[in-house]
């Protein structure tokens, strides 16, 4: 068997230094990368020079980079998350545009070869580095106070997941720069993946951010495990826990058992592109149906592993903002676990159209069906507990509320789809495009956008803009009906996704509104900002001293806003669901006397300088510099074992420091 | 006011204009099934989902806190018979939706046979970067993003690729279904009448992708025989020389047909794509790489 082009090159006895990597990565001769390219660069060096000229570098390498409090790296992954949304947003609004101008016999301002990036970019970057950041960042800050505990199981991997995270998040950027990204989209399908269709670095910039990101994410989902199995405070028995961390835990367990298949499905891959393998080739016994198969056995479970933080999110905004006690709490824990578990039994429904037989599609079409079970008793429950609530309107509760009437009519077109003959008509259409953003826009950013509300203020101490909060909803709410409702349509009409050229004039009316959805989502992203900003400015006013702003059920309203670094100067006794409630209505207070000295773990650079090496490995893999690749494996290797061989990783909070700190009532 | 008014008729007439071509507008037996389970299964739903959108509606405007008239019961979160309806409501509907998934799969299985007095017409299918070739093994022709056929008589289609991953779909005539390298898929579809119907490949297979649409044009049986002798006629034949070079990647290609076919042509396209690049023919499936741009 001939070896691939690759291992030839690594044999080669000329081998170059560089590998592939030369001047022609750099896009001089396309304004339009080149120039996005270098404002991006100067924006970026423009903050770091912001930082370094300001003297912030030992503050934020002190109490941020290097901080293993589950608190700051929460917010840090929501940040990363919020800043790849613009990333994914400009991606968007670039596909809008082509497709509103390139119709008939004009081309439009993209060629094929960059729109075909920008498209894998865009659903890459949205699943991955900005829907995984920002619940897994809610996660992080959320569960541990909920809980009632002063961290994780494992603050240091914390720390390595997020860092992980964030390298994967760099490398996919660089690809704007230095090199093409991936044409293949973001699911990467053999043989269009594979070297013989796809022979340039994009690929590869896909696989090897996602297998570094993909490493987080999996730590992620083992600490969080650990963290609600073991370490709760001492009285929350499994149904005292609050609904978010069921979901969390039901999302951490879905992320232990199929992140795995997507790494080794990746590996694979890997081996075909860069060893001759022949795993998902057209040609010597590759099977493409295989990757398939693998990849939605990842996928179809990261759909709930998106989803079930939200709805988790969406059942304490909904008691909180209704005055009453979430409805059926069990019944939300086992529709919880239904889901969970039901999630692994219906990939198949992303492909119907491959050729299975009628028996296979019709069992994989009715589980698909079976989950909208547990998922209408969750919507009923949320209603049931609106039902003779005393609803108060703050921004998260508006976004609950417009989740609600919006996420029924995705999972009604989600079901629609479950039924293959139907899916046989529309799969792969813009009617499945406008299915998913439905219940990912209206399932997992309205919940993530609902949970940075409400918890904003434990976070920070302030609490938001209301007007602008709301002026938010609004506008995501109409922008995302106007952006997708006319796709909907669309899919009917027989328009396919990913087209980089229209070919039926009559479609222009409606592309044209859907172009008009984005900008006013846009607009939506926009309040965001000037809520951020405005809420900073005028903070003194909006100090939460309670530490309980909305007159929360759970332990996280029970600590200061913000939090002490250990959450908690007494863990809590818990005696109830609604353990905070219950403590306000049986008059019990937190104990506020008799502390005693807490462990807390010590700040730890193991993380960031792991994923400095991890940049330079992938990129050094990406561009096949085989010898710098090893540098930074080795590198990153060393500095995981001299983190995991430390013995020294905690310090000792004096009950003196506990009690002058808790007088001060500040962290 | 005018202006909305304008562009909301412009928007409802490009709404109907387009569904003389979609999936709304079926051309035959498959399509209208299907049509008539994306109704019926959508009706089950809304027939549970328009009350819970009403319900979220009213029930979000009648117990704001500012109301005084509502009723409040804010200890309550617990009710038996409550919960019984609410997880049986969803599982009726999906039991109901079950048997439907499960007869309809069955009778619209696209390897099944469409019954019919006429004999059916065989078509093998082979999607290339960036078109698609139609071979009529009975009649000994092909033809290059054309697909002519008779009204009436169903079609038995077998599809593979000759480079990555596609998918065959004409939504006026029913079922799409995936063509891969190697392999053969099946699907039989039925033109009721006389039109001309888009095609295109519905999954992503790069550059071209985009113009990889073609015409499924149904005519009346006595003119499709007219229309196969006519190609026979025309002389152009498509041997190996003549596939190699139809194999490289072109895109927005014109129709194009072939009174002649080598034998065996979709039999011998399978086993070249499984064979690998050292076969002469599949040689031509290798892209070239492209000149660097960004993301």
């Amino acid at each position: 068997m001939p070896l691939g082009p690759s291992v030839r090159h690594c044999l080669a006895p000329e081998v170059d230094m560089f590998g592939k990597l030369t001047w022609a990565a750099i896009p001089f001769d396309e304004p339009l990368p080149l120039i996005s390219g270098i404002v991006v660069i100067i924006i970026v060096l423009a903050i770091l020079a912001t930082i370094v000229i300001k003297g912030w570098v030992p503050y934020l390498w002190r109490e941020w980079i290097t901080s293993v409090d589950h608190k700051r790296i929460g917010v840090m992954y929501i940040v990363l998350g919020l800043v790849m949304l613009l990333r994914g947003y400009i991606d968007a609004i670039m596909m809008r545009t082509q497709q509103a101008v390139a119709i008939g016999n004009a081309q439009g301002y993209l060629p094929p070869s960059h729109y075909d990036q920008i498209f894998s970019a865009h659903g890459t970057i949205m699943i991955f580095f900005v829907a995984m950041p920002l619940i897994i960042g809610l996660m992080n800050f959320a569960v541990p106070l909920q809980l009632g505990v002063r961290d994780v199981a494992f603050p240091v991997l914390n720390s390595v997941s997020f860092w992980l995270t964030a390298a994967g998040a760099l490398l996919i950027n660089l690809s704007l720069v230095i090199g093409v990204f991936s044409r293949a989209t973001w699911w990467g399908y053999p043989p269009l993946s594979e070297l013989a269709f796809s022979p340039d670095e994009g690929v590869d910039y896909y696989l090897w951010s996602l297998q570094i990101s993909g490493i987080g994410t999996l730590l992620t989902g083992v600490n969080f495990v650990t963290t609600i199995l073991k370490l709760r405070a001492p009285g929350m028995t499994y149904m005292r826990m609050p609904v978010f961390c069921w979901t969390s835990l039901a999302t951490s367990l879905l992320i232990v058992a199929a992140f795995p298949v997507l790494t080794a499905t990746f590996v694979m891959l890997l081996l075909d592109r860069y060893l001759g393998m022949h795993f998902f080739t057209n040609d010597a016994g590759g099977n493409q149906m295989m990757y398939v198969n693998l990849f939605w056995a990842w996928g179809h479970p990261e759909v709930y592993i998106l989803i079930l933080p939200a709805f988790g999110i969406f059942s304490e905004v909904v008691a909180a903002f209704s005055g009453k006690g979430l409805f059926s709490y069990r019944s939300m824990v086992w529709a919880t676990l239904g889901i969970c578990i039901l999630s692994f039994m219906v990939w198949l429904h992303h492909f119907f159209t491959m050729g299975a037989g009628a028996n296979v599609n019709a069992v994989f079409g009715i589980m698909s069906s079976i989950i909208a079970v547990p998922t209408g008793v969750k919507v009923f429950n949320w209603l049931f507990t609106m039902f003779r609530g005393q609803i108060v309107y703050r921004t998260p509760m508006l976004f609950a509320v417009g989740f609600i009437a919006t996420f029924v009519i995705g999972g009604l077109t989600g079901v629609l789809l479950a039924v293959p003959p139907v899916d046989f008509v529309v799969h792969n259409s813009v009617f499945l495009v406008a299915h998913f953003h439905n219940v990912i826009i209206g399932g997992v950013v309205f919940g993530v956008l609902a949970g940075i509300n409400y918890w904003f203020p434990k976070a920070f101490g302030f609490t938001l803009h209301e007007g602008l909060g709301h002026a938010s909803f609004w506008c995501w709410l109409v922008g995302f009906w106007l952006a997708f409702g006319p796709l909907y349509a669309l899919g009917l009409m027989g328009m396919t996704r990913r087209l980089e050229h229209i070919p039926d004039p009559t479609w222009l009316p409606l592309l044209l509104v859907a172009e008009a959805g984005a900008i006013v989502i846009f607009l939506g992203i926009l309040c965001q900002i000037a809520q951020l900003y405005v809420s900073i400015r005028t903070r003194e006013q909006r100090l939460d001293l309670t530490g309980d702003p909305w007159n929360g059920r759970t332990l996280e309203w029970s600590t200061t806003s913000p939090p002490p670094a250990y959450n908690f100067a007494v863990l809590p006794k818990v005696e109830a669901i609604d353990a905070f409630w219950h403590m306000k209505h049986t008059g019990q207070a937190p104990v506020r006397t008799a502390y005693e000295a807490i462990e807390m773990p010590r700040n730890s650079p193991a993380g960031f300088i792991t994923a400095f090496f991890a940049v330079i490995m992938g990129f050094s893999l990406i561009w096949q510099i085989w010898w710098l690749a090893v540098v930074g494996f080795v590198a990153a290797a060393i500095v995981v074992l001299i983190a995991a061989w430390s013995i020294d990783r905690e310090h000792e909070i004096s009950a003196s420091e506990i009690a002058q700190m808790e007088r001060a009532g500040v962290g | 006011m005018g202006y909305c008014r304008r562009v909301l008729a412009l928007i409802a007439a490009a709404a109907l204009g387009g569904c003389s071509q979609g999936v709304l507008d079926p051309q035959g037996p498959i399509a209208s099934a299907q049509r008539l389970l994306l109704f019926d299964s959508t009706a089950i739903m809304l027939v549970v989902v328009i009350p819970v959108i009403i319900a979220t509606l009213a029930f979000a405007w009648w117990y704001r806190s500012s109301n005084t008239h509502a009723t409040r019961s804010l200890e309550e979160s617990y009710e038996g018979r409550v919960e019984f309806v609410v997880w049986s409501i969803p599982a009726l509907t999906v039991i109901l939706l079950g048997g439907v998934i499960w007869i309809g799969s069955h009778q619209l299985d696209p390897r099944a046979p469409i019954a019919e007095n006429s004999d059916p017409l065989r078509v093998d299918v082979v999607s290339l970067d960036w078109k698609w070739l139609f071979i009529y093994p009975d009649q000994g022709i092909a033809a290059v993003n054309q697909l002519v056929i008779p009204a009436g008589t169903p079609i038995q289609f077998r599809l593979t690729s000759a480079t990555v991953m596609n998918s065959f779909f004409v939504p006026q005539l029913g079922s799409q279904i995936y063509t891969m390298g190697g392999m053969t898929t099946h699907l039989n579809l039925l033109a009721d009448n006389p039109g001309e119907y888009p095609g295109f490949s519905a999954n992503f297979s790069g550059d071209g992708f985009s113009w990889m649409r073609f015409v499924a044009r149904s005519l009346p049986a006595g003119d499709f025989n007219t229309w196969v002798g006519q190609v026979r006629g025309s002389g152009s034949e498509l041997d190996d020389a003549g596939y190699a070079a139809l194999a490289k990647p072109s895109k927005d290609v014109p129709p194009a047909t072939y009174g002649s076919v080598v034998p065996k042509l979709f039999e011998r396209i399978l086993d070249q794509t499984a064979a690998g690049p050292g076969s002469a023919h599949a040689a031509g499936a290798q892209r070239p790489p492209l000149p660097g741009a960004g993301g």
